[in-house]
């Protein structure tokens, strides 16, 4: 086994999960989402605002406003404050970042946090204005979105390794058995194989219960040193390892794999754990066949298996392979840059036993990745960490 | 499989005629060159010039060798489709009213992949020919075609959106006594168009030609003196709605520049006629062709100006002339801008001295008229803004791009 070379997050750990229950439009501002997973934050720790020294903020729907901006619009006053503007690699990104200040003091407490409003149209203004090689070279191209593009890429994945759209139904219908069991879940009613597969077509061959439900929510967790967690008598995950990678195998004509493939070595090694070793996984699951290629990249079987990985695993909250507990994007609704927290919040939640109906027998280390920003023909970032309780 | 377009019915006047919408138009400065390649009916990328890679989208950076020398030049078509979907239910108006639209993953045979608009007879896994089209914001995208002709494939759904194919569409030609105005309408004609409306100032004065534009099935001779603006709203009150295409094939040459004339009689007949003609026409048909880019299969799609290629460059021996193209050729952008909204394009044909009797002393090489009616028949069937027809058009285009001065200076001589 490989071994790495970085420096461990010794000492530093993740405390108080925070989600603010999505809703499907709101009126509100992304700032009153961010607003009320920070006032969370503060009442879950059992601290004042002004003991938040760091400040990290992830948000599609903020208007101007970017991380400095909101210290003021929330009163706080930080010493180290990032704008994490990666889409679904935001957590993930947000974690690392403050996990290395604070484990070198240049922040105490950092508040991580994501939120996004959903007013009528601000979806479609969000795909309209995403980037430039979007603007000139993918949104005039029927403005299908994300839709299209993941279409695009799920239709080569099946081509190229033989994956049917049975086989993503699979992953689909067993988020959604675990989100009947998440009160917070916008998917309240049952979802059958039969009903997955005849659902209407959005763009082949993505059908509508590929597809996440664009809302309103917001997601948070606090990063801070062991000794103040203990001193706050707040329970604490620790963070075993994390892999970043952007705009990884750019040589690949339609993107197969994502950047986990090219980290995920380091991934295990800086654990100290093997893929079997995990008690749960939450994938980025903006749509099936992004999980699908998770259970490759990160590890669990080889490039082209992961039809038949999900063919072989029950992947509900008490099967042989719990995935996404909480119901994932899929069923619980994807919250902007919320979407990026919803399984590094759920990962910590399960590790500290805290899961309540969604929790993962004697779960105490689980794995939560991320994937996100398609700027042109694929997802650029991607993330991961492993993640533990505190018996593990 | 194309499904040959049907005729339209004939228009039921009590039903709403649906509002043209854009898709969408906004793109980065450097992803022009596609704009200017697509005028033209080229097919360009970007290409490095320190390490001979090409990229795609438009960048400002080489994503090989970080080089900014990054130049536009003609590329190879060739690509195979990799990957394709069927939008059901796209995000914006436009496309939505559309759906479903057919869009692909094109890897190009010389290095990027393309997303593209895909003709209907394009197949996964096959080889596809690339065009750079202008789409219903005036915008240019990448379409993808079958590497061979298909039957019917003028009629593909999404391609006839980038084009202004004449077929079953009605036309007005503005001057049926020219030359090129008669082959225009015979060329309009055997391009499928239902009606050729040809404009006839003084219709009672007979004109070479006359009887062979009478003897066209579906050609309907009106009076139209373009230089009269009451005679162009009258025309335009009468068949204004039913103008699907306008070719403005106005021809008022004469010789000359500024010191062999004696006062402005004879400049103010060139401007009454290519420059006030043309604000007539705009004025009295412009509107109603905006408002009916998105009616059906004979929705409102082009008008086309045939300008001289002096319009960009003075030619003094023609000089007052040239100077009247000019302000032509400025008035068309202006047009062009204008009718946008509704999906309608401006083309202009460009085109050197006419083998016609008032270019009689000038050495050849000269134009046929035939040569400009097929140039517009084709910028019309492929969706063209800007077409150079002849010898010394197309020198003219080219000598631009290296030296304008030169050009100038050599006119000149």
């Amino acid at each position: 086994m490989q071994t790495s070379i970085r420096t461990p997050y010794d000492r530093v750990v993740m405390a108080v999960p925070v989600t603010i229950p999505y809703v499907r439009y709101s009126v509100e501002s992304a700032q009153w989402w961010i607003g009320r997973a920070l006032k969370a934050l503060v009442d879950g720790a059992k601290i004042t605002p002004r003991d938040i020294d760091g400040f990290c903020v992830s948000s599609f729907t903020a208007g101007l406003d970017s991380g400095i901006g909101l210290t003021q619009h929330f009163g706080l006053c930080v010493r180290w404050v990032d704008t994490i503007p990666l889409g679904g690699a935001s957590a993930i990104a947000a974690l690392r970042r403050a996990a290395r200040a604070v484990q070198a003091g240049d922040a105490s407490i950092v508040a991580c946090v994501a939120g996004d409003t959903n007013h009528v149209d601000s979806f479609r203004a969000t795909l309209e204005n995403f980037s430039r090689f979007n603007q000139d070279a993918v949104y005039p191209y029927g403005a299908g979105g994300a839709n299209a593009s993941f279409a695009l890429i799920a239709r080569n994945y099946m081509n190229t390794f033989g994956a049917r759209r049975e086989d993503f139904g699979r992953i689909a219908v067993a988020q959604r058995a675990n989100a009947l069991r998440n009160p917070n879940a916008l998917m309240k009613t049952p979802l059958s194989i039969e009903q997955y597969m005849a659902a209407r077509p959005i763009a082949d061959p993505i059908h509508l219960f590929d597809c996440v439900m664009p809302c309103a929510g917001a997601e948070a967790f606090l990063v801070m040193r062991e000794d103040v967690a203990a001193s706050l008598n707040l329970p604490a995950v620790k963070i075993l390892s994390t892999i970043e990678r952007h705009n990884a195998f750019g040589d690949d004509p339609v993107q197969v794999r994502g950047g986990w493939a090219m980290d995920v070595d380091e991934l295990y090694a800086m654990a100290g754990v093997k893929p079997d070793d995990l008690d749960f996984v939450e994938t980025y699951d903006d749509y099936p066949v992004i999980s699908m290629m998770q259970f490759e990249d990160l590890g669990f079987c080889r490039k082209g298996e992961g039809p038949d990985f999900v063919r072989q695993h029950d992947l509900t909250i008490d099967g042989t392979f719990p995935h996404n507990t909480s119901g994932g994007q899929l069923s619980v609704g994807q919250a902007g840059a919320g979407g990026a927290y919803l399984g590094v919040v759920e990962a910590m939640r399960q590790v500290l036993g805290l899961a309540g109906p969604t929790q993962v027998k004697d779960a105490r280390i689980g794995l939560a990745s991320g994937f996100g920003m398609i700027n042109y023909d694929r997802g650029l970032a991607s993330g991961a960490a492993i993640l533990a309780g505190p018996g593990a | 499989m194309i499904e040959p377009i049907a005729k339209p019915r004939r228009k039921n006047p009590l039903l709403r005629t649906r509002l043209p919408t854009s898709p969408p138009a906004p793109r980065s400065r450097a992803s022009h060159g596609f704009t200017r390649a697509a005028a033209e009916g080229r097919f360009m990328l970007q290409r490095c010039g320190a390490c001979n890679a090409f990229c795609y989208p438009a960048r400002d950076a080489c994503p090989a060798c970080l080089s900014a020398d990054l130049v536009f030049v003609d590329a190879p078509r060739r690509g195979m489709l990799l990957s394709e979907t069927t939008l059901h239910v796209p995000a914006d108006v436009h496309f939505r009213e559309r759906a479903p639209w057919r869009v692909g993953l094109v890897a190009m045979e010389c290095g990027p992949t393309l997303l593209a608009h895909l003709h209907a007879d394009c197949a996964e896994g096959q080889p596809v020919v690339m065009s750079l089209q202008l789409d219903k914001s005036g915008q240019a995208v990448a379409f993808a075609h079958p590497e061979r002709e298909t039957p019917d494939m003028a009629d593909d759904r999404q391609w006839r959106e980038m084009t202004a194919d004449p077929k079953f569409r009605r036309v007005l030609v503005t001057n049926g006594r020219s030359a090129v105005g008669q082959e225009a309408v015979a060329a309009l004609k055997a391009a499928g168009a239902s009606t050729v409306f040809v404009g006839i100032a003084e219709p009672w004065k007979p004109f070479r030609g006359e009887d062979g534009l009478r003897a066209l099935d579906g050609v309907q001779i009106v009076p139209l003196d373009i230089g009269d603006e009451k005679s162009v709203t009258d025309l335009a009150a009468d068949i204004g709605g039913k103008v699907d295409i306008l070719v403005n094939t106005t021809e008022h040459v004469r010789a000359g520049g500024l010191l062999d004339r004696h006062g402005t009689s004879i400049l103010r007949d060139e401007i009454d006629q290519s420059y006030l003609g043309f604000v007539h026409l705009a004025q009295a048909f412009g509107p109603a062709m905006r408002m009916r880019g998105a009616d059906g299969v004979n929705s409102a799609a082009a008008w086309v100006n045939i300008l001289s290629v002096y319009a960009l460059a003075n030619w003094p021996v023609f000089g007052a002339y040239s100077a009247s193209q000019a302000a032509a050729l400025s008035l068309s952008h202006s047009l062009r801008a204008e009718l946008r909204p509704g999906g309608v394009k401006v083309a202009n044909v460009f085109t050197g001295p006419l083998d016609i009797e008032w270019f009689q002393t000038v050495p050849p090489p000269k134009v046929a008229p035939r040569a400009v009616a097929s140039a517009i028949v084709s910028a019309l069937k492929r969706g063209l803004e800007d077409v150079f027809v002849g010898d010394v058009a197309e020198e003219i285009r080219q000598r631009l791009a290296v030296n304008p001065k030169a050009v100038e200076r050599e006119l000149g001589r």
